[in-house]
Parts: structure tokens; sequence; C-alpha cells
């Protein structure tokens, strides 16, 4: 089988998948549906794996058949494997097939179970979809698709019907950003009467381009990455998108689709880097984004939220990364982050499934004995995340730091607080969940108990991946074995990209600087949550920023009053007023006339046979007449 | 020709076969329509000229009976006829005494509308134009909900009123065809006319074409209609009758006023863009899940003719392929409200809700059409979507972004529908939702393979007229040049 067949292969697996649970699921009796959806996530895992081995160099590239042509418009549904997305079909479908796993267990009694599996599959298909696309059209079906699954997969419990608000406001607001990615096409079109990615960025560096266009096709692309990446202003959506169960939250919402925005980008850092204002707007959407999440992840008390501002505030970093050009800088951390991240929400959902659905921690409390491999993975998950030394998040997120140093120790200074919050909440989330007195209800206590082997099994695989993610881009003090992703990926970037460098001084320095701030995090929420047993106030008696941030800074609400109920307005306004009471009534008023009109003629309307034969007459010579003259 | 005789025909069947054989017969009818139109595809050739031809004289002066079909004409009787036996078939339990008249009409339509995308010559085409009309104004106006006499009672004089001035220009251009004067397609076209004449000529024509579709502000029959016609009726005018507005412009307005197009069409865009946004935004709020799907249509539709508008090849084409797939749509749209407002005895979303945990098929089948309707990539909506904006965009990229808003606007409202009337809890226990039964399960059926088929694969439909759309802009491109 040639390497063409195998990106078919790794493609159509999921849909294959999809369409047998779809169809046929509910006929499955117990888990059948589960082992299904997993294989078919395993055999895409194999293909990637085949692929990864061939994606050297300049990669495989195929063309299936031309989707479309109309006018002067073209393109082809084709397929690509390269250092890049190799790596992302790796993440894909190895997390996927780790969460898969577990939501056998988690998903085990619910009535969707088969439709669940089928979802999960559509949407790695879409992801895979996504990546794969040799150009940008299907780079779009698959961003469409994945929101789509996304949409589907949040509004899984339908009849929530908060859960179905959530599943609309999440998809809406993709879809503002799609328009964005859309015009960002158009562009591109226009600009080069091409979507395929590599004739797009030969005639970029063949300097084929006029700047303020690259830059326009930048912002807009840009403007997509915000809408499925949940950057400012489009963030809002993702916390709502933990109704979704919590594998769902795992896979879609912090591993993959929500860093599709940054794969985009690398994808695209042949447009980018030619576009200094693009690449200055998004270090700067990443910064803010980064910040103000991690802001509010300080005041929330839902597990899943927490972990929800957290990746807001990790995928900023990555954009952060982007920003400065240090394109290594953020898929490695995109694929450190969805080691660690799929991890907390996994051992979220265990803490969850232990607890019988509560996701309060305040509730919480003392978990650690009665749910040892949670307590330790999740340990391990908030290890890496706030960037403990040697566990994966450690380089990557240093990575990200000195590419900001080098390029401004001022901006250097926020990603650094923008860190040491980010350790703080986490320690604060992990100490009041796990340490400390358990406040739940007696009975509540009783039924604690930790999660099956299927769902502890992955926790362990990606606490393990977690620890030594970072080996795969080790810094340059390594040695051979230094750089390895660097290595992968450079040949995608422009002959002007330089790697992020430093002295060896200025690097310990810098990671001493973080290291002390995640300590303090570290002590500061020990002594109060593990050792003070305090518990994180009500809701009703928090005030002043500390209410403004539990809120989430109320953007809810601004976007609210600003769009959403404006919009309503005009809507029922427009069809009041403009189409009832204008312009239909124009029409009746016009029909009303020409009644009376009618009633003025029916006195013609004798009955008398000569009148209408003199009526006609006069016709006919008219039409004679005109038929003369003109 | 057998493609307008076939189904009149059985329209005489079914008129005469009485009650009990009516719906059978219309569905055996209309099966061998499209049996026949299948076979006459097969053999078609897309060069983009006029085939099958059929002339004869017919009156004086003249005028000759001419039908033919090219590459655009036969997508548009395609559609007819793929159509029709659907609709036949969601009525398929309908047993009433007037069986026979119902069925007959919506036969009589079908064969009047074949007419409309076929006749190649002003006078028949225009017969076809008004004997289109009248099957489907009977079906409304006959068994229709309340208030229904007065509304399709505007609906008609509206649009009569339109063709007649449509009927005006055809004239106008006729009396200056060289003597002895001639009603041929070709003839009328050729015609030149001073700048001041082909703008009235052409104001007439868009006027019928802009009130068929409908364009902005010439819309308000439609809410209103939809409504309150039969679900069959609002089947054969949306997703069949308001295409011969958009065909009429394709066929009989751009080449007719070459002359007149530089003016017109920004202004004509313009409408068609403003009820790109005006339906949107109106729609996001009506309760009504008919009222909705109107104003949703009119949305689509107004970027289809802003498509054409462009006079772009990408424009045209993605306008032809949308022309189908919101066809398809459309009437699959409808057929789920139908559906509905037969099991729960409405179709006001406040009184709705939480069906999808009964009716688990058709739960599936409503999800295909809504998310065709929203252009979801892969499903038919998507391809003829992109062209259409992409020409849009060309066109002017502010014009584009402003199209482009529908994209946002449907997600909002369709979702809603969806959410309103699908999910939710079951709201009181007034109905047991029973599911789809076969006939409704092979009607939809048909239309989720439409979906899925063209959004897969565009290509085929867009070859059927391509070199159609592009010997018209040649037509029209070498009238303007001869200028």
């Amino acid at each position: 089988m040639n390497a063409a067949n195998w990106m078919l292969l790794v493609l159509l697996a999921p849909l294959a998948g999809f369409l047998i649970n779809g169809l046929f699921g509910r006929r499955l009796g117990g888990t059948t549906a589960g082992w299904i959806g997993t294989l078919a996530i395993l055999v895409s895992l194999t293909g990637s794996v085949y692929l990864f081995g061939q994606a050297g160099g300049s990669g495989v590239n195929q063309s299936y058949y031309r989707w479309i042509s109309a006018g002067s418009l073209q393109a082809d549904f084709g397929l690509m494997a390269d250092g890049l997305n190799s790596i992302l079909m790796l993440v894909i479908t190895g997390v996927g097939l780790l969460i898969h796993l577990y939501s056998i267990g988690y998903m085990h009694h619910d009535k969707g179970f088969h439709k669940f599996f089928a979802y999960l599959n559509l949407f790695v298909f879409s992801m895979l979809l996504l990546v794969m696309g040799n150009n940008f059209v299907i780079m779009f079906f698959g961003w469409e698709g994945v929101g789509l699954c996304s949409y589907l997969l949040i509004g899984f419990w339908y009849e929530n019907e908060s859960y179905g608000k959530a599943a609309r406001k999440a998809f809406v607001m993709n879809r503002i950003g799609d328009l964005g990615l859309l015009v960002g096409l158009f562009l591109i079109w226009y600009q080069f009467g091409t979507f395929n990615y590599s004739e797009v960025f030969a005639k970029v560096d063949a300097g084929l381009y006029r700047p303020e266009i690259i830059t326009a096709i930048c912002i807009s692309l840009f403007i997509g990455a915000t809408g499925k990446s949940a950057q400012i202003p489009l963030f809002t959506w993702l916390p709502d998108a933990m109704a979704g169960p919590t594998p769902v939250s795992a896979l879609i919402h912090a591993a993959t689709m929500v860093t599709a925005g940054i794969f985009m980008v690398v994808r695209c850092n042949h447009l980018f880097s030619y576009s200094p204002l693009a690449l200055d707007i998004i270090l700067y959407i990443g910064l803010a984004t980064s910040v103000m999440a991690a802001l509010i992840g300080l005041k929330q008390n839902d597990i899943k939220k927490v972990l929800a501002y957290s990746t807001v505030s990790q995928l900023g970093l990555m954009f952060v990364a982007l920003g400065a050009g240090a394109y290594t800088a953020a898929v490695f951390h995109l694929v450190t982050h969805a080691f660690f991240k799929a991890l907390l929400f996994l051992g979220s959902g265990s803490v969850i499934h232990g607890m019988n659905g509560e996701q309060d921690i305040r509730k919480m409390g003392g978990l650690a004995s009665k749910m040892p491999v949670t307590y330790w993975t999740f340990l391990i998950g908030t290890l890496a995340i706030t960037g403990f030394p040697f566990f994966s998040g450690f380089f990557s997120k240093d990575e990200i730091l000195i590419a900001l140093f080098q390029k401004n120790p001022v901006l250097y200074a926020i990603g650094l607080g923008s860190a040491f919050i980010t350790a703080f909440y986490m320690f604060r989330l992990f100490f009041v969940t796990f340490h400390g007195k358990f406040r739940g209800s007696e009975e509540a206590a009783s039924h604690v108990h930790e999660s099956p082997i299927i769902m502890t099994l992955p926790l362990m695989v990606l606490a393990i991946l977690s620890i030594a993610g970072g080996l795969i881009n080790l810094p340059h003090w390594a040695g051979s074995l230094a750089g390895g992703l660097e290595h992968r990926l450079t040949p995608l970037y422009m002959d002007t990209y330089h790697p992020v460098h430093v002295s060896m001084g200025v690097e310990i320095g810098l990671a001493a600087l973080a290291f002390a701030g995640l300590v303090a995090a570290f002590l500061y929420n020990r002594s109060r949550y593990h050792q003070g047993n305090v518990v994180p106030e009500a809701d009703e008696a928090m005030q002043g920023a500390g209410l403004f941030l539990a809120e989430k800074m109320r953007v809810d609400e601004l976007y609210d009053s600003a769009f959403a109920r404006p919009l309503e307005s005009v809507s029922t306004g427009l069809h009041r007023s403009v189409d009832t009471g204008l312009i239909d009534a124009i029409v009746n008023g016009i029909g009303k006339l020409s009644n009376k009109a009618a009633a003025l003629f029916a006195r013609l309307q004798s009955g008398n046979i000569s009148w209408y034969l003199l009526a006609m007459a006069c016709g006919l010579v008219l039409l004679a007449a005109l038929n003369l003259f003109i | 020709m057998e493609l307008i005789i076939i189904p009149f025909i059985a329209a005489l069947a079914v008129f005469f076969g009485g009650r009990k054989q009516a719906a059978p017969l219309a569905l055996l009818g209309s099966l061998i329509t499209l049996a026949y139109t299948l076979t006459v595809l097969s053999g078609f050739n897309t060069d983009g000229q006029f085939h099958l031809i059929i002339d004869f004289p017919w009156l004086n002066n003249g005028i000759r009976f001419r039908t033919g079909l090219d590459g655009i004409g036969m997508l548009l009787v395609l559609l007819t006829h793929v159509l029709i036996p659907v609709i036949v078939l969601l009525q398929w339990k309908r047993d009433e005494a007037d069986n026979a008249g119902f069925f007959g009409l919506i036969l009589l339509m079908q064969a009047a509308l074949a007419g409309v995308f076929s006749a190649l010559d002003g006078l028949v085409f225009y017969i076809f134009w008004e004997l289109a009309l009248i099957p489907v104004w009977f079906i409304c106006a006959r068994w229709g909900g309340e208030n229904r006499l007065r509304i399709t009672l505007k609906f008609f004089i509206y649009t009569f009123l339109g063709s007649v001035f449509m009927l005006a220009s055809l004239l106008y251009l006729y009396f200056h065809t060289p003597e002895t004067h001639s009603f041929s397609w070709e003839a009328l076209s050729a015609v030149n006319l001073s700048g001041n004449e082909a703008m009235w000529v052409g104001a007439g024509l868009l006027l019928a074409f802009f009130i068929k579709i409908p364009v902005f502000p010439f819309h308000t029959w439609q809410p209103d209609t939809y409504t309150v016609s039969p679900s069959s009726g609002t089947m054969l005018l949306s997703g069949i009758m308001l295409k011969m507005g958009l065909f009429g412009l394709v066929r009989w307005y751009l080449p007719m006023v070459p002359e007149a197009i530089a003016v017109q069409l920004p202004i004509a865009g313009t409408l068609a863009l403003i009820g790109v946004v005006y339906g949107g935004i109106i729609a996001l709020r009506q309760s009504d899940m008919k009222r909705i799907s109107a104003y949703a249509s009119m949305s689509h539709v107004g970027l289809i003719a802003a498509g054409i508008f462009t006079l772009s090849a990408t424009g045209m084409q993605g306008a032809m392929l949308q022309m189908f797939s919101h066809g398809v749509n459309i009437v699959g749209l409808f057929a789920c409200i139908a559906i509905i407002e037969n099991r729960a005895g409405t179709r006001d979303l406040a009184k709705l809700g939480g069906i999808a945990s009964q009716a688990r098929i058709f739960t599936i089948l409503f999800m295909l059409v809504t998310l065709g309707t929203v252009a979801v990539p892969l499903t038919n909506g998507f391809p003829g979507e992109l062209l259409l904006l992409q020409s849009v965009f060309q066109y002017h990229p502010a014009a584009g972004i402003v199209a482009g808003l529908t994209i946002i606007l449907c997600a909002v409202y369709m979702l809603r529908m969806f959410q309103f009337s699908m999910l939710g809890q079951r709201k009181g226990d007034i109905y047991l939702f029973r599911d789809v039964e076969a006939h409704e399960l092979v009607a939809l059926g048909v239309i989720a393979a439409l979906i899925i088929a063209i959004g897969f694969f565009p290509q085929p439909w867009l070859d059927l007229t391509g070199a159609s759309v592009n010997r018209l802009l040649d037509i029209i491109q070498e009238r303007v040049a001869l200028r």
C-alpha cells in the first residue's frame, strides 16, 4: 500500500466507525459500540505512525478528485502528510485513542452510548481532515466539521436546555470566526488564484504579492483562529462548552480542536511571516487572552471551568509564541499541552465520576486517599502545566517565555505573570480538591470511589507522556538529543527563520525565575487549603475584584447587551414595523387603491356587448399604431 | 417535449382515475416521468446548445411552439421531476374525497413547470408561466388554512400583476424583431434597444421575476402564503416555483436587455443582498416554523440572485447548483415541519420541544436537512454557497462580507428552530410523537441522499450547466461589446 492509500485509510477509518455506530450502534449490546469506535481510531493511529515515518522532507501529497470547478474557481479533494501535520495526526489519534478507551468506562451507563462514539469518531474524522488537507478548502471542511461535532457533543445531553444553549453558542461564535476565515480564503484566491498550500506559499516566496493584501489575509485567518481557539474576543463559548461529557472536553476542548488555530498559523507561516503587523496583533491578543483567562481561573469553583479557563490561557500562550515568530515553540507547547490538559480533564472526569456528578470543588476535599491513581496522575498533570522542572510543560513553556524575552522584556514579564497565575490557580484546584477535609455529605463520602481500570489506564499513559513529553524538543544543552521537533519543522519555515536561542546563563536565570513563582504558588496554596483547611468562599460572600473575576469579568453580559439583545430588537422591529407596517402596507394600499379605481371602471361594465367590442377595437388600433410608429 | 407531455397525461389520468387510484397513479406517473428524465439525462449533450428541440408553427405572426433544453433548463427540469415524486409520496396517506383533484393539480403543475424551463419562445414561456400559477393557487386556496382566500388571492394578484409587466416587455421586444416578427428566444434576444427602452423593458421583466423569487421588497406575499398554504403547496412554491423567477433572470432577462444591465444590475444586486440580511435577521425571532423557513428561504434565494447579478461564471455556476440544493433542502425542511405539525398539532416553537427523545430516525433526517440548510461542508448547501459568496466577494469585498453574514445568521435561526422543536424537555404530555412512517422515510431518504451526494460530489451537477453558463455569458458580453 502506498502512502496515498495510507492517508485515505487514516482519514476514513473514523468515518467508517461513525457510519457503523451511527447506523447499527443501537442494536449492538453492551460496550460493543465503544470498542468499534476505539478500534477505528487504533487503525488511524497505526496509519499515522506509518505516515510519520514517511513524512520527512517534502512529505506526501496527493489529490484524489476534483471536488469543485466552476468558472475560475477550483478545489481538489487532496491530502498531505508532512513534518507538521504528521505530528498532529499522532496527537489526534494517540490522545484520541486513550480518550475513546476512557469513554467506554465513563459513558458506560449512558443511554446514548453508541451515539457518543459515533460523534466522537466523526469528530476525529473532521479533525484529521482539517490537518491533512493539502489546500485551504479541505482545511475549511475540517474546520467547520469539528465545529459541528463540537456542537453535537456539547449538547449531547440534549434534554437539558442550558446545555443546548451552550452548544449553539459554541457553534455560532465559531461561525463568526469562520466568516473571517472564509474572507481570508477569498482573499487568497484573489491574490494567488489557487487554494493549494504549496502553490500559495511558492508564490509568496517568489514575491508575487501585495503586502497590504497579505496583511488582510493574515488578519482574516486569525479572526477564524480566535473563534476556533477561543481567543479574545470570541473565547466565551469555551467555558460554556464544559456542558459536554468530560471526555469531550478533554479531546475537543483541550487537546485537539481548539489548537486548530495554532496549527493553521504554523501551516501558513509563509504568509504570516510577511506581515509583521498581523504577528503583532496575534502576540498582543494571545498575551491579553492568556492573562485575562488566567485571572478568571483564579476564582472559579467548578473543576471543569478552572480547566477550561486554563485552556484558554494556555492557548493564548501558544499564540504569543506564534506572534513572536517562535513557531516551533508553539507546536511544542501544543503537543505537551495536549498531553497534560487531556490528563487533567480526564482526571477531573474521574473525580466527577467518583463524586457522582459533583463538579463543585468546595464540596470535595481530601480525595487523595480515596482515589489514589486519579490523585497521583492529577498531581503529575498539575506539575506539568505549572512548568515544574523537567516535566513536559517546563520545556515548552520556557521556550515560549524565552522567545518572548528576546522580543521584549516587558512582554516577557507579563507572560511570566500569566505563568505564575496559572501555577496559582492550578495548585489551588489541586489542594482544594484532593487535600484538606472532605466537605460533601456523609452519604456522598460513602460513595466516593476510584474509577475502573479502563479509565485509570489512560490516565497513567497520559501521565507518562506529561512527564516525558519534553523529550521531543529538548533545549540545546541536551546536545545531540536536542531540538527533535525543531529539526523536523525547520524545512517548513522560510529561510529567514531563526530558532529561539539565548545564552545558557540567561536560560537558567529565566527558568529559575519561573520556578520561584511556581514554588511560591505551591507553598501558599498548600498552607491555605491543605494545612489551613480553608474552603473557597461561597458565591454570595464574594465582592469587589473577586466577584468580578468569579463572574467571568461579565463578558457574557457585555456581549448580551451589546450584540445579542439589540439584534433581537432589530429582528422583531424589522418584522413589525418595516415588513408588516411599511412594505406590506404599501402593497395592500396599492391593492385597495386599484379596488377603488375598479369601482369607477365598473360603471363601464354595463354588460353592453357593443361597449366591449368598441374597447377591444380601440385596443387593437392602439397596438397596430404602436406597431407602426415604434 | 415528452418531459412536459408525460406529466400532463399522468395528470389527466389522475383526474379521471377516481379517489382511490389518485395517489398510486400520481406516484406512478411522476416516477415514469423521473425515469424518462434520467434516461434523457444520461444521453444529454452538455455542450451548452439547445437540444431536444420541438418546433412547429402555432399561431400567425411568427408565433411558434418551440421548446428545447440546454444544461440550465435540464437542471431545473431534473429538479422538478425529482421533487414531484417526493412531494407526492409525502401525501401518500391522504385520503379525501377530492384526492383526484389534489394529485391531478400537482402533476399539472409539474407539466407547466417543465414547460417554463424548456420554453424557447417568448409567448410559450409566458403561457406556461401563467399555467404554472393556476394549479398551485388552487392547491393553496382550496386546501389552505385560516384566511387562505384573502392571502392566496393577494399572492395570485401580486404575481399575476408581475407577469403582466413581463408580457408587456416581451411584446415590446416582439414588435421590434424584424418583419414578420418572431417570439423566438434568439430573435427576442437579438433586438437592439436604445438605453431608455431597455431600461423599461428590463424593469418589466425584473419586476415579474423579483415578485416570483421573491427579492426584497417584493416579498411580502411570501411569508403569509407559505404559512397559510398546505405543506404540498408550500413545497411546490418554495422548492420549484420560485426557481422560475431565478431561471427567468438567467434566460429571459439578462440576454434580452444587455443594454440595461450596467445600470440595473447594481441596483438589483443591492436589493438581493438586502434581502439576504433582512430575511436572515427577521427569521431570528419568529416562532412559527413555517414563517422562519419562509424568511430563511428569502435570505437564501437573495444570495442566489446576487450571484447571478455578478455576471461571473463562478457566481452563475454557484447559482445553478444552489437552485438545485435549495430546492432539495427547502422541500425537506417543509416536509419535516409538516410531519411535526401533523403529529404535534402545532408548529409554534413555544409549544414544541423534546421530539428527539421519541423519534430517533426523524431527528437524524431533520438534523441532516438543517445541516444542509446551514451549508455545513460535505452537505449540498456548502459548495453552492462557497461559489456564490466567492463571486460576490470578487465583485466587491464589502458586498461579500455583507452576504457572508448569512453563514452566521443562518446558523442562529436554524439551530434555534432545531433546538426548540426537537431538543430539550418534552413539553407536556399532550402527544406521543410517532417516528417516520415508511413513505415519509423514503421521501426524506431521497432528500438526505441528495444532501450528502451533492456535498461530496458537486461537480457532476456543475458539469451539466457549465457550458450553458459560459455560452450565456458570451452572448451577453458580445451584445454589450456591440453597443
